[in-house]
């Protein structure tokens, strides 16, 4: 057993190592902080609106999930086209990701769903078809452009990362006589999206950023919620503050999610 | 599309110039957060530093949207009542001023992590010899810090400053004359809605590709001296 005197800070057991007085000083005042919000603060619209809030909330994340999922599908081609894929598939590609990275998601959305939308009504074969019952609403529009934006995000990430592989993987992956598809499906795709899980997590919190502007095309989501109950009831601060605290929420919930599954595969990069 | 008032063209140069001000001088507070942010983060006491942490995990986990209305309420909210505390009479506060440091707040987390990292990936020995002969730390940032730091943030930095025209987008929502605004005013008053918004992205997306080829220019000021990096660009 180590003698107790000559324990320094650094050995100290981990929790009270970070339990420094600063530190406890700065949780009392945020507790603090807390309570004054709760007691001097409005609260009684809750009542009214937390099922709708919870609706919103259902449909933020059914957005980002379904958008991450299609864009990364979309992703992997434009990433791999860009790296391998002959001039005619890599020149688009690029332009692609240039121009959707370079201009902003609001005007995406507003060009898709005021545009397009305003587009679509002028062809009668359009209104006659069956997608039309679909294309009245605004949250095919809203899925549609943050899908692209993802893609063309991810898509950027993935070419840097398919085209990181070490060639020695795949020259020996063709000394085996697997053929190209197996190759790809066995050893380039897994370790590109070994090389892009980090990355990853970060694109998928700047998605969830990225949601609450589909409100501004009347799909509700949370956002969507909190402005109403400042429309309705001219409380400004209290609907936002609890915005904040549920982005934050979904944020933590993405940053865990992603270091489980990193920790999940074992790393020895290089 | 004509320049003159019957057509919108000359309403979105003007809205494209107003979003051009406000994103240069949100980037460059931002950057002056950062610079200030990196040092406390790195050399600050643990108060600080804390602070720090909790203030770039915040900003950085939240929406763009919810801060700016946040801090837009917020800020002009404070403001005006602190007139009103001193018998003022309540201000109307101007929106590309509001605009402006709601952004840079924003950016200022972002660009603290990017020079914090970038100040990291400084040799220490650099920083040691400056030490050794003497320099004040004044001189030590002016002469040492930044110079060397420069190589390593410009990518990050280039980043931010390409996502701070985009940002600029958002302010359209709480009602700024910005590009996106008067497109939309634009498209509305016009009904050609396809027209406006693609002649919007187009400003958007010539304006990013110019600041790629300026920033191609300062990167390669910045790494004037130093081995060509096999990768970097």
């Amino acid at each position: 057993m180590a003698n107790v005197a000559e324990i320094t800070p650094d050995e100290l057991p981990s929790r009270r190592r970070w339990l420094q007085p600063h530190r406890a000083i700065m949780i009392a005042v945020a507790v603090g902080l807390v309570l004054f919000a709760a007691f001097t603060m409005r609260w009684d619209w809750i009542e009214d609106y937390w099922r709708l809030a919870i609706e919103g909330m259902w449909r933020t994340i059914w957005i980002l999930v379904v958008t991450c999922i299609l864009g990364f599908m979309f992703a992997i081609p434009l990433g791999l086209v860009q790296v391998t894929g002959p001039r005619y598939l890599a020149i688009p590609a690029r332009a692609f990701c240039t121009v959707i990275r370079g201009t902003p998601l609001l005007l995406q959305l507003w060009l898709l769903y005021y545009g397009l939308g305003s587009l679509f009504p002028q062809f009668p074969w359009i209104r006659g078809s069956d997608l039309w019952p679909y294309l009245r609403q605004a949250w095919p529009y809203a899925v549609l452009s943050l899908t692209i934006s993802f893609a063309a995000y991810e898509g950027e990430v993935m070419r840097g990362a398919f085209a990181g592989v070490p060639r020695g993987q795949l020259e020996s992956a063709r000394a085996f006589g697997m053929s190209r598809w197996k190759i790809f499906r066995r050893i380039w795709l897994p370790q590109a999206i070994h090389r892009a899980l980090p990355t990853l997590a970060g694109e998928t919190v700047l998605q969830l950023k990225a949601t609450p502007l589909v409100a501004t095309i009347t799909v509700i989501d949370i956002f969507a919620v909190a402005s109403r109950v400042r429309q309705e009831t001219f409380i400004v601060y209290e609907p936002l503050l609890i915005l904040a605290l549920i982005y934050l929420a979904i944020t933590g919930v993405i940053v865990f999610a992603f270091r489980k599954l990193e920790s999940r595969i074992p790393s020895r990069l290089g | 599309m004509a320049l003159q008032p019957p057509g919108w063209g000359g309403n979105l140069l003007y809205g494209l110039l107003n979003s051009v001000i406000i994103a240069v001088g949100a980037f460059g507070f931002g950057l002056i957060i950062g610079v200030g942010g990196a040092y406390g983060k790195l050399y600050g006491g643990p108060v600080i530093r804390d602070l720090l942490e909790v203030y770039t995990t915040i900003v950085r986990a939240i929406p763009e949207l919810v801060l700016i209305l946040l801090l837009y309420f917020a800020g002009t909210d404070l403001i005006n009542r602190a007139l009103d505390a001193f018998g003022y009479e309540p201000i109307d506060i101007n929106g590309l001023v509001a605009g402006i440091w709601v952004l840079a707040f924003v950016q200022g987390a972002y660009s603290t992590e990017v020079i914090r990292g970038a100040i990291l990936a400084i040799p220490q020995g650099q920083i040691e010899a400056a030490r050794a002969y003497g320099m004040s730390p004044g001189m030590l940032l002016r002469r040492i810090t930044i110079p060397a730091m420069l190589p390593f943030a410009i990518p990050g930095l280039a980043n931010l400053w390409l996502i701070a025209t985009k940002d600029t987008a958002l302010l359209a929502i709480v009602g700024f004359n910005e590009l996106t605004q008067q497109t939309r005013t634009a498209a509305g008053a016009t009904k050609a809605y396809f027209t406006f918004f693609m002649a919007a992205g187009v400003l958007y997306l010539l304006l990013s590709l110019f600041s790629n080829v300026i920033i191609g220019r300062i990167e390669r000021w910045a790494r004037r001296g130093m081995p060509a990096a096999g990768g970097a660009g």
